[in-house]
Parts: C-alpha cells; structure tokens; sequence
C-alpha cells in the first residue's frame, strides 16, 4: 500500500473546555471514498471539519494532535491556512451557491477570484468542472444566467463542480445529500464513484445505505470516539465492537 | 365519489352574542382611531406644507437665489446645490467608514478590537447632531473657515453610525456556509468578504446609505457654524454653503412674507426627498 494521502494522528478537537473528538487516528488512502458515519453530535462533521482548519474561525475551537496531508502538518509551524485550503475541497450539507453570481462564476470563482483572467482557460475548466459533476449538459445553455435559479439537486452538483475547479487532492463532504430528495440523491451518488478517478473522497454521512453503497472505507463515530475503521464491507458486514454492529443494524442512531 | 357529502360548514355556526358583537365593535373603533392618531401628524405637516409651500414652488424657486430682504421673487437654487454638494461629500465620509466600521463588526468578531469599536460605534449614534457641528467647527472652521466641506464633514460624522448598524445587520444576514465555501476554495478571507459577502449584502447597505442620507438631510443645527449658508450659489467647498435646513431656518425666522413662503417651499421640497429616498431605499432592499 502507498502513502496514504491523509493520516490522522491522536486528532482531539475542543469546543471551549468540551472536547468533541477524542484521539482519533485514521488513514485515507488516495483514490478511495471514506464515509464518515455515526449518530448525531458524535463528532463526525467536527473531525471533517478540522481538515480544511474551518475552526480556525470558530471563537474557543482547538484542534490538538497531527493532521497529515500528503507529508505535509495542517497545523504545522508557518503553514498558512489559505494555502492548505486550495488543496482541500468542501461540500457542505446545503447547497451554498455564491448568490450574486451566475452559473459559471460561480464554477470558476475559486480561480476567478484569485486572480486568473484567461477566459479560455476558465471556460475550459468550467465545461471540465462541470462534466465532472454530470451538470454540464444540464446548464451549458444558461452559464449566465442566476446560479439561484437551479434547482436544489442542481445547486449542490454546482458546488461539488465548484469544488472540483480548483483541483483539490481531498473533497470533504459535509452530509452533502441531506437536503435533497431520492433522485437528486442517486446522482450524487453516482457521481462519487467516478469523482474518484481525480480526487480523494471524505464524506460524512447519516445515511447508512449511503455510506454503505458508495464508501471503500468506514469509520464509526459515537461520542467523539472513532468506534471503528475499516473497508464498508467488514464494518457492516462483520463489525469487530458490538456497538458499531449495533449502530450499523440499526438498534440505535 | 358519493352523492352524500358533508360540507365542511354544516355545523352551524353559534351566533354571538350582542355584547360581544357591540365589544368587538367598539375595538374595531378603537383601533381604527389608533391609527389616525398615528398617521394623523404627518398628514397635517404634509398638507399644511403643500398648502403654504406649494404656490413658491414655481420656475424661479428652482432657477434663482433667494431675493434680497423686502423683495418678491426669487428661489433655493443655492440650497438645492449647497444640501446636494454636501450630501455627496458627507457620503464619502460616511459611507467609507460606515461600511467598514459593519464589516468589521460583522466579520472579525474575534478581534480584540471589537468591543471597543462597537462601544465608540453606539456612543456615536447617541450624540447630539448640534455637538456634530462643535466637533467640525473645532476640527476645520477653526483653522480655515466656514465651508461647505466642514459641514459635510459633521454630516458625514451623523452618517457614520448609522451606516455601520445598517452594514453589520445586513453582512449577518448572508448565511455562513456561504463565507466557509468561499474559504474552502482557498481564497483570503479578505476576499471573500469584498468579492461574495458584500455583494451578497449590497442592496441592504444601499437601504442603510439611502436611510442615513435622508436623516442627516433635514440637519440644521450641525450646519449653522460649519458651512453657515450662502446667499448666493456656491460650487467651491472650502466657501460657505447653503443649505435647505439652513434656509428654512433663516426663512421661516425672517419678518418678510416673502422668505417664510420660500421657506415653506423648501420645507416641502426636503420632505419631497426624504419621502423619495425612504421609497427609493425600500426598493432596494427588495430587490435583493
């Protein structure tokens, strides 16, 4: 087995004096999706969080312990946060389409607003960014018009194609279907399993069968403790603790 | 489907009884009163100001300079110019720090700064528009003189606050998944803000300016010892300046006919702009 892209070593994460995740260590390999499952308020989105420093602007977050990417320390001594972030994407659980912008800004934003001008380029990663989040065929007659005017389903596969643009090494996502309905769903789905061609997938997710149908890997929070790691297939199929067996058949949660 | 359908108002009603009805009567009166009594004050200045002003407000009320004491004729083309002139600077002033003044309150809650700059930013609001004027009558006319701009400067010194509640109100309403996406595309936190935020917010703080300049617009008293007033149309700032507050000031204190219909005039023309900006600002903030 390669490195892996991502390796989390002894992760706690505090709120003020309460802590959210407790030592937590895990390994993602590049290529591969990784669900995030576990009940409500057991630290899954924090730990996501903590990847791409978002608590760095929560007043009384502190993240302790080592977050490795691809050899380098997220938290590590003159890192800059910004510069990390480009290289971590995120999708949230609601579609967050940037409201003023249209369709294809807001694609290319990421680039736009730092500064690249090249129109041909943008417009290449636009079609690219969009292929890859299957919205293409669906909005490449209305690139001007009011990202807003999408539809929900739409709105959430512009923001992955958002995502996508700036060619992240990892796409976290923050329960990314929860506010979509069974089709759009389904395509999302879909979607992740080719994304995995260009990118490493982190994906918190409240839906079992989710997790179940798209993830190589699994990991079983419950109360800020990492329960279980390991390949979908054994973490439902034949859990090693009787809590993750009990989570995964659905006697709680 | 069956012919025998129950409608849903087959119960009968129970009918009310009279004093119940005369109750319900009696506070629909009420209320109704109420509500004149609310309107009723900025009818009776409306009128009254369309019925004394609206006669001076001809041609020559936009076209010429107020006519010499004793004499018929003559306009506000001097305030119109001065209050605008003013307006435009005091905005500059106003709009510059007041929209940075909310970004900062709204955005960096975390700096330690914070709590300070929200106390000066309440303390300001709750100065009176009179010591306004002291402030840049110590700060300018001091040293160089009445000036339109000094008077700007204690106009925009109004606006300030203002602007900065309407701007931190507004910045808070852009939801925050909306900041953490543009972050976690890798862009500077000063980026987002300037290039996703605050276009997102744009049509409130349009609301905010518009609501501040309609306030400050009717300001005599900051106005009387910075930019003075000028009988005659002044297009150099650092010259004293009219103003509409400033004429219907002098207009209506004056013992000539003639100078109290102007200032009457104005004083319809300045509720004319206030009420525009007000509708103006309402539009804005609904097209968002």
């Amino acid at each position: 087995m390669s490195t892996p892209l991502l390796s989390a070593q002894n992760v706690s994460i505090y709120y003020g004096d309460k802590q959210a995740v407790r030592d937590v260590n895990l390994t993602v390999q590049r290529g591969t999706v990784n669900a995030l499952i576990g009940p409500s308020g057991c630290g899954k989105t924090t730990f996501l969080r903590a990847i791409n420093r978002m608590h760095d602007l929560t007043p009384g977050a502190r993240v302790t312990g080592r977050i490795v990417l691809d050899g380098e320390d997220v938290y590590g001594p003159g890192v800059d946060p910004v510069t990390m972030r480009r290289r971590v994407g995120m999708v949230f659980q609601k579609p967050n389409p940037f409201p003023t912008m249209s369709v294809f800004d807001n694609v290319v934003s990421g680039l736009k607003l730092a500064g690249v001008r090249d129109r041909a380029r943008l417009m290449d990663v636009a079609e690219r960014s969009l292929r890859g989040a299957a919205l293409w065929d669906e909005v490449k007659d209305r690139l001007k018009t009011p990202a807003t005017g999408l539809s929900g389903g739409q709105q959430q596969r512009l923001c992955i194609a958002r995502a996508l643009a700036v060619e992240p090494e990892l796409l976290l996502m923050d329960e990314p279907t929860s506010a979509l309905d069974p089709a759009s769903t389904a395509r999302i789905e879909d979607l992740m399993t080719g994304l995995k061609q260009v990118t490493t997938i982190l994906i918190v997710t409240h839906n079992m069968h989710q997790a179940a149908r798209v993830s190589d890997t699994t990991s079983f929070f419950l109360n800020g403790d990492l329960v279980e790691h390991g390949a979908t297939d054994q973490v439902f199929t034949s859990p090693r603790d009787e809590r993750t067996e009990a989570y995964v058949t659905g006697r709680f949660g | 489907m069956t012919a025998q359908s129950t409608p849903l108002s087959g119960r009968p009603r129970p009918r009310l009884s009279a004093a119940r009805r005369l109750r319900n009567l009696l506070m629909g009166v009420l209320i109704a009163l109420s509500t004149v009594v609310v309107v009723a004050p900025l009818l009776l200045i409306f009128f009254y100001l369309l019925r004394e002003g609206l006669g001076a407000m001809n041609l020559e009320f936009f076209t010429r300079t107020p006519a010499p004491e004793g004499e018929t004729g003559g306009g506000l083309l001097n305030a119109i110019l001065g209050s605008l002139q003013m307006l435009a600077m005091a905005s500059v002033l106003g709009v510059g720090v007041g929209v940075a003044g909310g970004i900062f309150l709204a955005e960096y809650p975390r700096h330690p700064l914070m709590p300070t700059v929200r106390m000066l930013s309440d303390v300001l609001a709750g100065i009176p528009a009179i010591v306004m004027g002291l402030v840049a009558y110590g700060l300018i006319v001091l040293q160089f003189g009445f000036s339109g701009l000094a008077g700007a400067v204690a106009l925009g010194f109004l606006m300030i606050p203002i602007v900065v509640r309407t701007t931190e109100e507004v910045l808070k309403l852009v939801p925050v998944t909306v900041r953490e996406a543009g972050l976690s595309l890798g862009l500077p936190q000063w980026l987002v803000i300037l290039r996703i935020v605050l276009p997102a917010a744009a049509g409130g703080i349009i609301t905010g300016v518009m609501l501040a300049l309609a306030r400050v617009a009717g300001e005599a008293a900051p106005l009387l010892f910075t930019a003075f007033g000028n009988p005659l149309v002044n297009l150099d700032p650092t010259k004293p300046m009219s103003a509409l507050p400033l004429e219907i000031y002098r207009g209506a204190t004056s013992a000539y006919d003639e100078n109290q219909r102007l200032a009457k005039a104005g004083a319809l023309l300045l509720i004319l702009i206030i009420f525009a900006t007000s509708l103006l600002a309402r539009r804005a903030s609904r097209r968002r």
